[in-house]
């Protein structure tokens, strides 16, 4: 049996295409579709149900921040209260059980996980210390409003300013804690509120004209700004540093889980590095499409593609074995058709803040 | 109307349009609201020899990728070229502006195995008999 939202209803009501992603029956477009609803958080503003997000809550106490401190990555101790900061999750192999977002809250810590993980995530963290005040943060749910025009809406729907809060930091506002936070590569806000007044919440931005955003679009922008996605750019055999997230990797902050093997790593050298890829054509390299260089050897594969609604043509992420010289012609094997592609930044879209 | 009459219909969702012995083929109302925006679409070359229910081609859209079955036998003889510039066709007008190839069938009698507009729309999940 699929988990649904508080918002299911608001989904129907809406006519979204419903799909199962992770256990839960979520929205995967609307009709206004894909590509125009990535166009209107690019242009103006979407609204998103991430409702299906893991929300963890760890007590405040001197076991909060040492928990956390040995399971992620970053360090944890420069969080002021009311910062959010990116973080990883590993085992001891270097390899990611998840990646998160942890909130540094005036009474608690609060640790966003991707759906799929989310049990993972919970298990990880008693794992490591069993008596630690860390459930889940069962009376809530999570919206976005991603857009330029995020902060004049969100301010208006909430009847809150909005424009002190900087990146990656947060407020309660009435009971409803706002983060300037996103997976879009746009401004935008990520709402945690409480299942019961979501719903009206949701209606509130709908009547301020918010279109409403599918999973789908979530997809297009976060490959856009080359955000990883777990199950794609990240699983339990791939490392933060190859995904080329070193910096949220803090080796002098004390031990924590994966520290020697990714201190190895970094050491020896990646195994494999996270690219963008740009083809030919307007064939899509998919995730699991080979990457092979001008003998045909094997070089690569993509973990992520589709067709970019900003830049209107194929885009994907790939991994490629470190030894491949940027110049070097590639190509990528889209239906035993040897596409020809380059290496580029994998940020493909940057906002002009 | 989602499912015009007086077209055939196969299982894989392609529309089929008679015409003496041309064969115009396309993908249903269904498929192209299932599949979403549609982004590519990749067409045999002319003069190709497609068997009935070979694979012909694919249709991308931003989420998913889908093959196209051709439903009869017979030699593709046009190709939509519109297509390459707008696929978004497929979406707006499936089976007018949308159409894909045109086929000069060898073995017009297939045609009897395919689906009238209402044998079709009864396959179809329950949201999506208009």
């Amino acid at each position: 049996m699929l988990k649904r939202t508080p918002l299911y209803q608001n989904h129907l009501v809406l006519g979204a295409k419903m799909a199962p992603f992770a256990g839960w029956e979520m929205p995967v477009s609307y009709p206004a579709g894909i590509i125009a609803e990535h166009n209107a958080v690019r242009n103006s503003a979407g609204l998103f149900d991430i409702g299906h997000i893991g929300l963890i809550k760890v007590v405040e106490g001197e076991n909060a921040l040492s928990l956390i401190q040995k399971a992620a990555t970053n360090d944890a101790s420069k969080l002021e209260i009311n910062q959010c900061q990116y973080s990883v999750l590993c085992n001891e192999r270097g390899g990611v059980i998840d990646d998160i977002l942890v909130y540094r809250l005036p009474l608690f810590y609060l640790i966003v996980a991707n759906a799929s993980n989310a049990d993972k995530v919970l298990a990880h963290l008693k794992s490591i210390n069993s008596k630690a005040a860390v459930s889940f943060y069962d009376n809530f749910c999570s919206m976005t409003v991603q857009g330029p025009r995020a902060e004049e809406i969100t301010g208006c729907v909430l009847s809150a300013s909005l424009s002190g809060l900087k990146h990656n930091r947060a407020l309660w506002w009435r009971d409803i804690i706002v983060s300037r936070t996103g997976y879009t590569g746009e401004d935008g806000f990520e709402l945690v509120v409480s299942k019961r007044e979501a719903a009206a919440l949701w209606d509130g931005f709908i009547r301020a004209g918010v279109l409403p955003c599918g999973l789908g679009a979530r997809d297009t922008l976060r490959l856009e700004a080359g955000l990883p996605l777990y199950g794609h750019e990240y699983d339990e055999e791939t490392t933060p540093l190859e995904a080329g997230y070193s910096w949220a990797v803090k080796f002098d902050k004390g031990d924590f889980a994966g520290k020697s093997a990714l201190e190895k790593e970094k050491k020896e050298g990646l195994r494999k590095r996270l690219v963008g890829i740009e083809v030919a054509g307007r064939a899509i390299p998919r995730q699991g499409a080979e990457i092979v260089d001008s003998r045909k050897l094997k070089i690569g594969i993509a973990t992520s593609g589709t067709f970019s609604p900003t830049f209107k043509k194929p885009i994907a992420l790939a991994y490629l074995t470190p030894h491949t010289p940027s110049p070097t012609p590639i190509f990528v094997s889209i239906r035993d058709q040897l596409c020809p592609a380059k290496v580029v930044d994998k940020v493909f879209y940057k906002r002009v803040k | 109307m989602s499912y015009p009459a007086e077209l055939k219909y196969s299982k894989e969702h392609e529309w089929i349009r008679v015409d003496g012995k041309v064969a115009t083929i396309g993908i249903t109302f269904h498929a192209q609201d299932a599949l979403g925006d549609v982004v590519y679409v990749e067409m045999p070359s002319l003069g190709k020899e497609l068997a009935a229910r070979q694979e012909f081609g694919v249709v991308e859209s931003v989420k998913s990728v889908s093959s196209l079955f051709c439903p009869v036998s017979g030699k593709v003889i046009e190709r939509n070229a519109e297509l390459e510039k707008r696929p978004e066709l497929i979406n707006s007008s499936p089976y007018e502006s949308g159409w894909i190839i045109k086929v000069e069938m060898s073995d017009p009698a297939e045609l009897n195995k395919l689906l009238s507009a209402a044998d079709y729309q009864k396959t179809l999940p329950p949201a999506h008999k208009h």
